[in-house]
Order: structure tokens, then C-alpha cells, then sequence
């Protein structure tokens, strides 16, 4: 997976948190994803459609996911509480957001498809045209981890390059 | 949350009232948030542009903070029939997908501003105070009492 991709989803998750959580946000760990993704706790699934395509996971331990929500609601919220899960939908939609008006302002067109809440233990398996790129983010409340999984959407990117090409000689 | 000089309408000190439009409960919170640090009023919320549309008809808000990306009926083509029915409408599209497309886009079809997510109080204050205009006042200004 090309580094150019990743990039502006790490700087866009590194600001959200940032911001959002008022404190310094560390990059830790990155490693590749080979296998079925494996759920830590409240998982919110962002799919990318366009010139390119996959999908973007925040996911965070329940007691951080708890802390969190907490911190953005401003009070200590139940265990329970569904703000929870709405609170990592949205602040995956916040990196997706931020990354790709990053990406689209070097030509690149997307659809952004609302968040999905992953219940299942496992995920699909990467294949070998999309392998998975899981990133820790080191915050005050707890780690945050981000698995991104993108690929170039051939097609879409060969009419683009076509189209590109008619215009030079015109 | 920080606290801003309260922001009323010019016409009648009352404070300004905001529809707002997300489909996410977590960011609708939030705005509401805000919205009273600013001294002002939720008249209404929307989880869809199509429901923005039906509140705008009920509330007759101010101000309409509308998100972009949403189920049923997006906020720009939202945005857009609001104004085209009431073309004094102020919209302030507030979405994290803030490309230049999209800016011009929502620009194009009647709002008056973009605001992207995260959403900085301090931003927000200041895209209200701009939007309102003349038809705005903030509460205890310099300007007002010198």
C-alpha cells in the first residue's frame, strides 16, 4: 500500500485526536495486517468509494472507547450509553473527512459512505491488492488504533489517465 | 467549554435561534453545545436533509448548521431547496469533507459559509457573527458602548 495514501489519514487522525482530546496525540506502533481483522472493542467502519476504494477502521478498547465519549460529552457517561458508539462513528468520519479533502485536493474523487459499527470479532481478510495498515495512537485517554485498507481504483484511475492524456494532445 | 459574548438578533435582543442538521447524534450534541456558549437557542434538530426541510418550515430558525454527508438526502442539495423556498436563509454548511469541490458546491447552491469538522468554537463563533451580519449583535461590544 503506497505511503502516500496512508499519510494524510495519519495526519488527519493525529489532528482530531489532538484536538478533540486536548492533549498531544504520539504515533506508536505500525505494522501490516495480513489477516482477518481482529476487533478490539467499538469498532466504526468508514468505506471509501471512488478513484480510490476501501475502508478505514477506528477502533478502541471498550474503557477507552468509555473514556472518550466521556470526554467529548463533558460528563461521565454509562457503560451502556450509545453516545459511545456515536461518538467513534463520528470521529471516523472526522479523519475520513479531513484525509480525503487532503487527497482530493491532489485530484483524487471520493465517496464518503456513512459509518457502520463492526459487531463481528473478526473482519474480512485483506487480499493481496488491499493490504491493511494498522496504526496505534498513543492518547491520554488510551490507544486508539486505526486500520487502514486502500487501493487504487484501476478503472477509475485509466480513464482518468486517458482523459489526461486526450487533453495534452488537444 | 469556553464562554463567548452572547450573540442576539439586532431586531429584538432575542437570542439566535440554530436548526441543526447531522446525522450524528454525537456531533448535534456537540453543536448544541457550542450554540450555548454563543448564547444561543436549539430551535430545532434534523438527522436528514429532507427532514431539515420540514424543521426550517416549522422552526423558521436563523440559522442552519448543516452537515453534508447524510442518509435520505444530503445537506447540499438540502441547502439548496431551503434557499430556493426561502431564499433569506442563512445555511453554514459544518462537514468534515472540506475539499474544494465540495466548498464551491455548497456555495454555489445557497449557503453562505463552511465551517469543517472538527468544529473549533472559536471558528464557529466567528462564521455565526459574520453570517448574522447586520441582523446580529454581540452582547457588552466594545463598538456598542464606546
Amino acid at each position: 500500500m503506497k505511503m502516500e495514501l496512508i499519510q494524510p489519514f495519519i495526519n488527519a487522525a493525529d489532528a482530531v485526536l489532538s484536538q478533540g482530546l486536548q492533549g498531544t496525540t504520539k504515533v506508536g506502533n505500525l505494522s501490516m495486517e495480513e489477516d482477518a481483522y481482529c476487533r478490539k472493542g467499538v469498532a466504526g467502519m468508514v468505506a471509501l468509494t471512488g478513484d480510490i476504494e476501501g475502508r478505514i477502521i477506528l477502533d478502541l478498547e471498550p474503557q477507552t472507547a468509555l473514556r472518550v465519549a466521556s470526554h467529548y460529552a463533558g460528563a461521565d457517561l454509562p457503560e451502556s450509553d450509545t453516545l459511545i458508539k456515536e461518538t467513534i462513528f463520528e470521529l471516523a468520519n472526522q479523519v475520513v473527512g479531513n484525509a480525503v479533502s487532503a487527497l482530493n485536493d491532489q485530484g483524487f474523487h471520493f465517496r464518503v459512505h456513512p459509518p457502520l459499527l463492526l459487531t463481528s470479532a473478526e473482519g474480512d481478510k485483506t487480499s493481496e491488492d488491499v493490504e491493511a495498515l494498522m496504526i496505534c495512537f498513543e492518547t491520554s485517554l488510551g490507544n486508539v488504533f486505526m486500520n487502514v485498507a486502500l487501493r487504487y481504483n484501476k478503472r477509475r484511475m485509466s480513464d482518468h489517465a486517458a482523459v489526461g492524456a486526450k487533453a495534452g494532445r488537444g | 467549554m469556553e464562554q463567548f459574548a452572547p450573540v442576539k438578533r439586532s431586531k429584538d435582543g432575542q437570542a439566535v435561534r440554530y436548526l441543526i442538521v447531522d446525522d450524528s447524534v454525537f456531533a448535534r450534541k456537540n453543536l448544541a453545545r457550542m450554540i450555548e456558549t454563543f448564547g444561543g437557542q436549539v430551535a430545532g434538530e434534523a438527522g436528514d436533509g429532507l427532514t431539515a426541510i420540514s424543521e426550517f418550515d416549522r422552526t423558521h430558525p436563523d440559522i442552519v448548521l448543516m452537515d453534508i454527508t447524510m442518509p435520505q438526502m444530503e445537506g447540499i442539495e438540502a441547502a439548496e431547496k431551503i434557499v430556493q423556498a426561502h431564499p433569506e436563509a442563512r445555511v453554514v454548511m459544518v462537514s468534515s469533507v472540506g475539499y474544494q469541490e465540495n466548498i464551491v458546491a455548497a456555495l454555489q447552491r445557497g449557503a453562505r459559509h463552511f465551517v469543517q469538522k472538527p468544529v473549533k468554537p472559536e471558528v464557529l463563533y466567528e462564521v455565526i457573527k459574520y453570517v448574522m451580519g447586520e441582523d446580529g449583535s454581540v452582547a457588552g461590544a466594545a463598538g456598542a458602548g464606546a
